[in-house]
């Protein structure tokens, strides 16, 4: 029962949270909840016949119209179809100042001389697809595609597709990130294990220090070491290997985003290593070289194999981190080294489209619990260990 | 290191020296960018780079006018204090809750145990702007968002698996019988919580609460979007310094945080060792 409070407690500041974005990711009551008398004639308008719905439509249009623009809500409307099928929102817009105007009917020609769109079934059709409570549409969104009046799915051209080539990009550097990790990481953590404890115990401060050390203070360092003006192109001028007026660009790009994030992740590789080195016996790799074994054969049937279980567990965390990282790809990864995240801040913060920006967070959250269930199946969730 | 062994063969030693100037160079990498950020830090003049008075030593290349700056400036100070305040909150709520869970996840009697442990720390696993995202759309519908308490709350969240993890480690080792033992001298339940129990797990509950202090303390993302300017945070002015106006302050703040974290590591350090000998477990 003492785990009750904590269980209450991550059920409310965490759990509903993470469920607010599921639900946000499928929600689609808006635009029934803003025209609520319009939406409810054009269910049972057939959109097959490409006839235009009845007046009746019409009129109820024209009054959840009216009392839209009055509650403000109007725009909204207009913004959300206009993620769908674009000039919606410019449609609405002129169309709330107009309907000010119209006290009486018939409704039908007065609002398709207020703009001239109200008079082609494909708006209404649009509108018609907004009445389901649930959609697909910002998951579809979210993997480049959308679905059509007619109902069929397709991809989008060419030239609109982004998010999927987002999520490579973001699963490459990840795997990048990771591969960089473990060849840098393999080395120290070899050193330590077998170095004897005092020695190691110094060493692993080394990998300690830049762990405990704010993430914001070790992307400013990069910023200070790979920027224009920085610590490393002043010193490649210095010795003579570039022109001063053709220094490298080696930062707000891929290349700033992987090294310093190799930096920040190098740490989660190497204690997971070195907790896993430690435990074996050095005696195994001399005995395989006693019965006259090559070193390097002993190393690699021998001790290599041992280390497998603490690669696998270094890699996913590593990977799991790598590939939900925020700040670091936003202040140092320009726009070539930006993270499917970067994508999720924006559409939180700057465009305001939340359903897509839940969408794609609820498949990003999909890969990494995947990956989770793996960790858990190398390593074990009790298994893991701080520092 | 010590020495060589005689009978190594040319290749042998070769390797020997190669690879501990490989591991050199890796360590180098690790450490080089915290070090240089120090020096940096006093630099006359407003740019992230050693200027040539810098490098002959002279005087008048050096200054402490960041520093003046960070201890004047009312929007370092007042993301001082938030960071402060914010951070000694969560970790209050998240070492109370999180210990209170291990004690009880401890137990051999707690069902389901692996199931509600992988439940307890998934917030340290989800991608913190997963969370972020998560605790803005509904902290913004309870009317938390932009508040000290949803930053708090949110904060907590996050730190509360680094205690459960802790403490449930130092409870690993934990004889149930002294509890029996207690009980059986005539102190009651609190007594023994209180003079038997608490005094074992102390070393795991106060690094618990270092890390989850640390985890606020440096925690941005969740901050930039369950949090406004009223709640920035030290990590939050400097990832808007950041992007906005790049001053040399942020790099003396970040001296300042490269020296808050040895103490912090040295701290935590002496603790697992005191814990480690008090449960009479010997260091190998």
């Amino acid at each position: 029962m003492l785990v009750g409070p904590l269980f209450l407690f991550i059920l409310f500041t965490f759990f509903i949270p993470i469920g607010d974005m599921l639900f946000r990711s499928v929600e689609n009551s808006i635009v029934t909840d803003i025209l609520p008398r319009s939406t409810k004639l054009l269910a049972d308008w057939d959109s097959t016949t490409n006839e235009l719905p009845s007046e009746a439509v019409f009129a109820a249009m024209v009054a959840d119209i009216k009392e839209g623009r009055k509650a403000r809500t109007i725009t909204r409307v207009g913004q959300r179809l206009n993620y769908e099928a674009p000039g919606m929102s410019s449609l609405f817009r002129s169309s709330a100042r107009k309907t000010k105007r119209m006290k009486e009917g018939p409704y039908k020609p007065a609002l398709i001389k207020a703009h001239k769109r109200w008079g082609k079934v494909e708006t209404w059709k649009v509108i018609k697809q907004f009445i389901p409570k649930y959609t697909a549409g910002y998951f579809l969104a979210a993997v480049d595609a959308k679905q059509e009046l007619n109902g069929d799915i397709v991809r989008l051209g060419d030239e609109k597709r982004i998010y999927i080539d987002l999520f490579w990009r973001t699963l490459r550097l990840s795997l990048i990130i990771t591969a960089l990790t473990l060849i840098l990481g393999f080395p120290i953590a070899y050193l330590m294990a077998i170095l004897p404890t005092k020695s190691s115990n110094l060493l692993l401060i080394f990998v300690l220090l830049p762990f405990w050390t704010s993430l914001l203070v070790r992307t400013t360092a990069w910023i200070a070491l790979l920027q224009q003006q920085g610590v490393i192109n002043e010193l490649l001028v210095f010795v003579g290997l570039v022109g001063t007026d053709n220094r490298p660009q080696m930062i707000h790009n891929e290349f700033g985003a992987i090294v310093a994030m190799t930096h920040i992740l190098l740490p989660f590789m190497v204690l997971p290593l070195f907790s896993v080195m430690k435990t074996i016996p050095k005696s195994y790799v001399r005995a395989a070289v006693s019965l006259g074994a090559h070193p390097w054969m002993a190393f690699w049937k021998v001790y290599f194999p041992g280390t497998i279980p603490g690669i696998g567990a270094g890699a996913i965390l590593v990977f799991i981190l790598a590939i939900g990282y925020y700040i670091t790809p936003e202040l140092v990864g320009g726009t070539t080294g930006t993270f499917i995240s970067n994508r999720i801040a924006h559409h939180i913060s700057s465009s305001l489209n939340w359903g897509l920006a839940a969408a794609l967070g609820v498949i990003l959250l999909g890969i990494v619990v995947a990956l989770y269930l793996l960790y858990d199946k190398i390593v074990g969730i009790d298994n893991m260990k701080l520092g | 290191m010590g020495k060589l062994p005689p009978y190594l063969s040319l290749p042998e030693r070769l390797w020997h020296y190669g690879f501990r100037l490989l591991c050199g160079l890796i360590f180098f990498f690790l450490i080089f960018p915290l070090v240089v950020v120090i020096p940096l830090s006093f630099n006359a003049v407003p740019f992230f780079t050693f200027t040539k008075e810098m490098l002959a030593l002279d005087p008048a290349g050096y200054s402490l006018k960041w520093y003046e700056d960070f201890f004047t400036n009312l929007n370092w100070q007042g993301a001082v204090q938030n960071s402060v305040i914010i951070a000694f909150f969560a970790t209050l709520l998240s070492t109370t809750l999180g210990t209170l869970a291990a004690l009880g996840l401890s137990r051999p009697t707690m069902p389901a145990k692996t199931l509600v442990m992988s439940i307890l720390i998934s917030p340290m696993i989800v991608p913190l702007i997963i969370s972020a995202a998560g605790m803005f759309f509904f902290y913004s519908r309870v009317g938390l968002q932009g508040t000290h308490i949803g930053v708090i709350l949110a904060h907590a969240a996050l730190g509360t698996p680094f205690v459960v993890i802790t403490v449930t480690a130092t409870l690993v080792g934990f004889d149930n019988s002294l509890i029996r033992a207690a009980a059986s001298l005539g102190a009651s339940p609190t007594t023994t919580f209180f003079k038997v129990i608490v005094p074992l797990i102390l070393p795991g509950v106060i690094s618990g609460a270092l890390f989850a202090f640390i985890t606020s303390f440096d925690e941005v993302v969740v901050v930039l979007f369950v949090g406004s300017f009223k709640q920035r945070t030290i990590p939050w002015q400097m990832f808007s310094g950041i992007r906005e106006q790049i001053s040399p302050t942020i790099l003396a703040v970040a001296t300042i945080l490269v020296i808050v974290s040895i103490a912090l590591l040295v701290t935590v350090e002496l603790l697992r060792r005191r814990g480690e000998r008090l449960r009479g477990i010997q260091e190998t």
